[in-house]
């Protein structure tokens, strides 16, 4: 009937990372603590950064606004527990470049008070979607899985386009992570009810949840409950990574592939993950914004592992504290998955929506002692492309800078799963060579752009000169006409009176005079006006230099 | 012997004509390098290479003996690009280490004597006479005609900051050398 | 911004365990079985050859390597690699110099010229055997017969360290049998070009049999011995994903297709596709030699159209070419084409097929 397929597909290529999962599997989801102080990313999803909307001193409550969104692409941030606004400042983030970012620094007042006008649509299944879409938009939901895609988009399927299937992402595929798992292992009741939600908002009569076999409790738990719903099922995926990106997954249980540059809906499917779900259901039937989410905490780096269910904004360093900290062997800290995560720089970034993971991975777990070597173009990491890229090829180019070269290799349609850099015997970061190359090709554009503007501007520059110029010609000729005028009329006048008194030779000789006046007058003016200037020039440097002394004095003193 | 020359002979010149003739027949058409050269620079006419303007440097380049580091706001891009239309090595910038720079006003110790303003030639300068002027970052492409005009030196060359926003993926350094 | 805690590289932040010197020491173990088969059959000598060339080519790389500033990579075994190869392609009973200059050649001309590991047009070892084929087609073409080890008139070491160092057979006649003989290609194509059939000029005093063929038994270079061990060593290959099918399936196909068409119209002129299969290098070639992961296409397809070429000039150079042998000739001047069919041969893309409909 639907367009998931009764026999699963398979993408193409895909590799089998251990999947370490084991560490934290076994780990029941608990609850962090309240942390000492919040630090709040005003920019934690994919689009356009929030403005903040509270300022220093504030007292909030738990849910409340303390960033608004910007336009469509772009969701709001609320606070996650009660308590006041120290400041907003820049701090660190979990960012490759390890800058900062602006934050809303909140101090816990302990109460963990939600604001008491948070209200819930009580009947969801009956009320119209775009009433759901509100409420998910107001909750500032996004993409959960990794992404932070704003949710509220992917429910707002353009007018025309039909949704045939809404596909539920449990796959889970990055190594390591088990917070999905035990969400389904845990929430699998919750995470049904935010899908029957979306499936109304929707309009879909068809909903898979994809779960790899790796997880066998979750694929029971979501059983359990899901047999209750005709419509939903659950397809139990052979394990391969990278099956949880969006596209391969969607490959896999329909078979159809998303057009290159396009989106799911393209193909008739919405993609959501298990956690999104939770997060709508929250969001529609209690009125309750995004305020906190799942992570695991685990990596042969850690003393021991964990589940946890963390406020956004709380720094990393509590969550590995509650772990028992790091073992001296750590190498790397990761945000997110190993195959995909960031790298962080220090344990002062803060959770944020798309943190599903934090990892403390020891020399031995990490690419860490590893030379880059030539390519011997063993063509491993075609085999192993989901989209089927020539990874040594575009790696070669990038590390050429032969840009126009690389759009050709369709660069951009690189998910940047990692799979060819996993296999490549020659450890070459193939990922990185791809983040370099994607941003070069960018600078060059944006670069073109620049270039096209001077060049625009120079010539408006240019343009306003000239008619200035020609402007002031033409005042000239015109000032000249009328003193012209001016003489005619003089002479004419002075004419007919020595023409009435005086005989003609006075007029002659008193002409050049008239003429004479005006310009001398004019040469004067132009002067003084020049004497003005300097005096004024000079004033002004000799200020310049008193405030320069007095500036170097300081510097002295100091 | 007569028959191998006369035949090694005329092999020779039946490719040479066909040489010939494909030269004529399917040469490109390439712009005259100073055109080339004048669509690689920035188009600002800023003169802050000496010449009057893009047109006369490019001339300049084109007809040889003229250093191809002189473009400041083109930078190390534009040089290379120099480098390989003229086929000459690439030469470091005078300012390399500083990176992108941006013309700063101190505010504080400007007079509002517009010389700057009239001095900008893509107009990156906004300010009144008599009051304190200002650089729009956005505009200024680093061509530094400004700092010669300012009566009062409050105009400094500034390196761009670094932000989350503009930060980008370094290139890996490839395989290693022993030195 | 202060100095980052840990290690800040760019995802991914794990790695399969997948290395250079892991293929090549698999490519090496694959060839092992076959090597010592050669040892055996031949004696002392080839043990010699095949020590001698690895050990010029291990020295060259290492030396220019030091020049050029790299690191040594003799750790990524393929300069061992390439002299195991080359060795393989050599007569069993050819003279020390040849094998070092073929050594030399292969690293230094071959490889480290173009760039080094990775960046070389031509396969090392048959860019360097072709070479010394053309330089020194006597020594190269000087074909003892089987003496296996240990068998009545087998050379002793001494002795056959004396032909190696001392200007091949010729040098200890008292000793030896200084006959050599034809290899099964070579006796075709001579006897044949002579009016004779291919019975007659297999069967009869040559007396070419398939068993022993399978066997390696007969005359040929070093590795051109043992079809069955090359077959297992080249399926251990595949079992462990260091080839694919592709090229060796194809390049087989490509030359053995048209050995049975032309066998079936015309027994007499042309042998059937198995005296092919087992005789001179295909199988070296099909697995080993064509396999070279930097001379070979990375595309599937590509892999496809270079081993049915491959294959095809093997059977047209043995066919109709000057040379008994064409199995590296043949891939030589597939590995200039590489470039070529990897740039059109893309795969693919996923989601850009549907645009076209």
């Amino acid at each position: 009937m639907g367009i998931a397929l009764t026999t699963l597909r398979s993408f193409h290529g895909g590799v089998h990372p251990a999947d370490n999962k084991s560490l934290s599997a076994h780990r029941p989801i608990e609850r962090l603590p309240l942390p000492k102080m919040l630090y709040v990313p005003l920019h934690q999803h994919l689009g356009t950064p929030c403005e903040p909307c509270v300022k220093p001193g504030d007292k909030v409550l738990k849910g409340d606004l303390i960033g608004e969104a910007q336009g469509f692409v772009s969701v709001p941030v609320h606070a996650p527990t009660s308590g006041t606004v120290l400041e907003i400042k820049q701090h660190t983030v979990g960012h490759p470049s390890g800058f900062t970012m602006l934050c809303v620094v909140i101090e816990p007042d302990g109460r963990d008070m939600w604001r008491s006008d948070l209200v819930g649509i009580k009947t969801p299944l009956q009320v119209d979607p775009s009433e759901i879409k509100k409420k998910i938009q107001e909750a500032g939901i996004v993409g959960l899985g990794g992404a932070t895609f704003p949710s509220h988009i992917k429910m707002s399927p353009p007018k025309g386009k039909v949704v045939s299937l809404l596909l539920i992402n449990g796959v889970e595929c990055e190594p390591y992570l088990t917070c999905d798992a035990r969400l389904m292992q845990e929430r699998a009741r919750e995470i049904v009810l935010g899908i029957t939600i979306m499936m109304h908002a929707l309009q879909t009569k068809e909903c898979v949840i994809g779960i790899e076999a790796n997880k066998p409790m979750a694929i029971s738990a979501m059983r359990k409950v899901v047999d209750e719903f005709q419509q939903i099922k659950v397809a139990v995926l052979p394990v391969m990574y990278p099956q949880g990106a969006e596209k391969q997954l969607i490959e896999v249980v329909t078979g159809r592939q998303v057009p290159s540059g396009g989106l799911p809906i393209d193909v008739g499917v919405i993609v959501h993950n298990v956690a999104t779900a939770v997060a709508i259901r929250e969001a529609v039937e209690f009125g309750r914004p995004l305020i906190s989410r799942l992570v695991t905490v685990t990596g042969k780096g850690v003393k021991s592992t964990a589940n946890l269910e963390v406020l956004l904004g709380t720094p990393v360093q509590d969550l590995i504290n509650f772990c028992g900290g790091l073992t001296y062997k750590t190498k790397k800290v990761i945000m997110g998955g190993p195959m995909m995560g960031t790298a962080l720089h220090n344990l002062e970034a803060p959770v944020v929506k798309g943190t599903s993971g934090i990892l403390a991975l020891t020399s031995d777990e990490t690419t860490f002692q590893q030379k880059e070597q030539n390519c011997i173009r063993c063509g491993s990491c075609l085999k192993v492309c989901p989209i089927r890229l020539m990874p040594c090829e575009m790696a070669w180019h990038s590390k050429h800078e032969n840009l126009d070269a690389l759009k050709e290799y369709n660069l951009f349609d690189c998910i940047e799963c990692g799979s060819c850099a996993f296999v490549c015997p020659a450890h070459i970061p193939l990922v990185h060579y791809f983040r370099f190359g994607k941003i070069s090709i960018l600078a060059q554009k944006q670069a073109d752009q620049a270039k096209q503007k001077v060049k625009e501007r120079s010539q408006r520059k240019e343009a306003r000169i000239a008619k200035e110029e020609a402007e002031k010609e033409r005042k000239k000729a015109e000032m000249k006409a009328q003193s012209d005028a001016r003489k005619a009329q003089a002479a004419m006048t002075a004419a007919q009176q020595t023409a009435e008194s005086k005989p003609s030779e006075t007029a002659k000789a008193e002409t050049p005079v008239s003429q004479e006046a005006p310009t001398s007058g004019g040469t004067i003016s132009e002067d003084d006006d020049k004497s003005v200037r300097a005096a004024r020039a000079a004033k002004a440097a000799a200020a310049a230099r008193a405030a320069k002394e007095a500036r170097d004095a300081k510097t002295d003193a100091n | 012997m007569i028959e191998a020359v006369l035949s090694i002979s005329g092999m020779a010149l039946a490719a040479g004509l066909g040489l010939g003739f494909a030269a004529k027949k399917f040469q490109v058409e390439s712009d005259p390098i100073a055109v080339q050269l004048v669509a690689v620079l920035p188009g600002s006419n800023c003169g802050s290479c000496g010449y009057p303007g893009c047109q006369a440097y490019a001339d300049a380049l084109a007809s040889g003996g003229v250093a191809i580091n002189l473009c400041s706001p083109g930078g190390k891009a534009t040089m290379e690009l120099l480098a390989s239309l003229l086929g000459v090595t690439p030469m470091a910038m005078s300012d390399e280490d500083l990176g992108p720079v941006l013309a700063v006003i101190d505010e504080n110790n400007c007079i509002g004597c517009t010389a700057c303003i009239k001095a900008c030639p893509v107009d990156a300068i906004i300010g009144a006479n008599k009051q304190s002027h200002t650089v729009i970052a956005t505009e200024c492409t680093a061509c530094k005609a400004c700092l010669e005009p300012c009566p009062v030196n409050c105009i400094t060359m500034t390196p761009v900051k670094q932000t989350l926003y503009n930060w980008s993926w370094s290139k890996p350094s490839g395989p290693k050398m022993l030195h | 911004m202060s100095q980052p805690k840990f290690l800040t590289s760019s995802s991914p932040h794990i790695h399969g365990d997948n290395s250079i010197a892991k293929i090549m020491e698999t490519v090496i173990l694959a060839l092992l079985p076959a090597s010592a088969l050669s040892v055996i059959l031949f004696g002392w000598p080839a043990l010699l050859v095949i020590l001698i060339t690895v050990i010029s080519c291990m020295a060259t790389e290492s030396i220019i390597l030091r020049i050029r500033k790299r690191e040594s990579l003799l750790s990524d075994r393929s300069a061992a690699l390439t002299g195991l190869l080359l060795a393989l392609t050599l007569p069993p009973q050819v003279p020390w110099w040849v094998c070092v200059v073929g050594g030399v050649f292969a690293m230094l001309i071959g490889k480290q010229l173009y760039g080094g590991l990775g960046s070389n047009i031509f396969n090392p070892a048959l860019i360097a055997r072709v070479f010394l084929l053309i330089s020194f087609p006597v020594e190269l073409t000087s074909w003892p017969p089987p003496v296996p080890l240990f068998f009545e008139n087998a050379l002793t070491l001494m002795q056959s360290v004396q032909i190696i160092f001392h200007g091949g057979h010729l040098g200890v006649p008292a000793l030896v049998d200084a006959v050599t003989s034809a290899t099964p290609l070579g006796q075709y194509r001579m006897q044949v070009s002579l009016g004779q059939t291919v019975q007659e000029a297999l069967g009869g005093s040559y007396g070419f049999d398939y068993f022993n063929a399978l066997g390696g038994y007969m005359s040929g270079s070093l590795g051109e011995t043992s079809a069955l061990l090359l077959t297992a060593g080249g399926i251990y290959l595949l079992f462990k994903k260091v080839i694919t099918w592709h090229i060796p399936v194809s390049m087989l196909i490509g030359c053995l297709l048209p050995a049975t068409i032309l066998n079936q119209m015309n027994p007499g002129t042309y042998p059937d596709a198995l005296f092919h299969l087992v005789t001179g290098g295909l199988l070296l070639g099909a697995f080993f030699m064509a396999t070279d992961m930097v001379t070979s296409p990375v595309t599937p397809k590509g892999q496809i159209i270079f081993g049915l070429s491959c294959g095809f000039l093997t059977y047209a150079i043995r066919t109709w070419g000057g040379y008994p042998e064409g199995v590296s000739f043949a891939i030589v001047i597939m590995n200039i084409a590489v470039p070529l069919i990897d740039q059109y041969t893309k795969p693919a893309i996923y989601g850009r097929r549907l645009k076209k409909a």
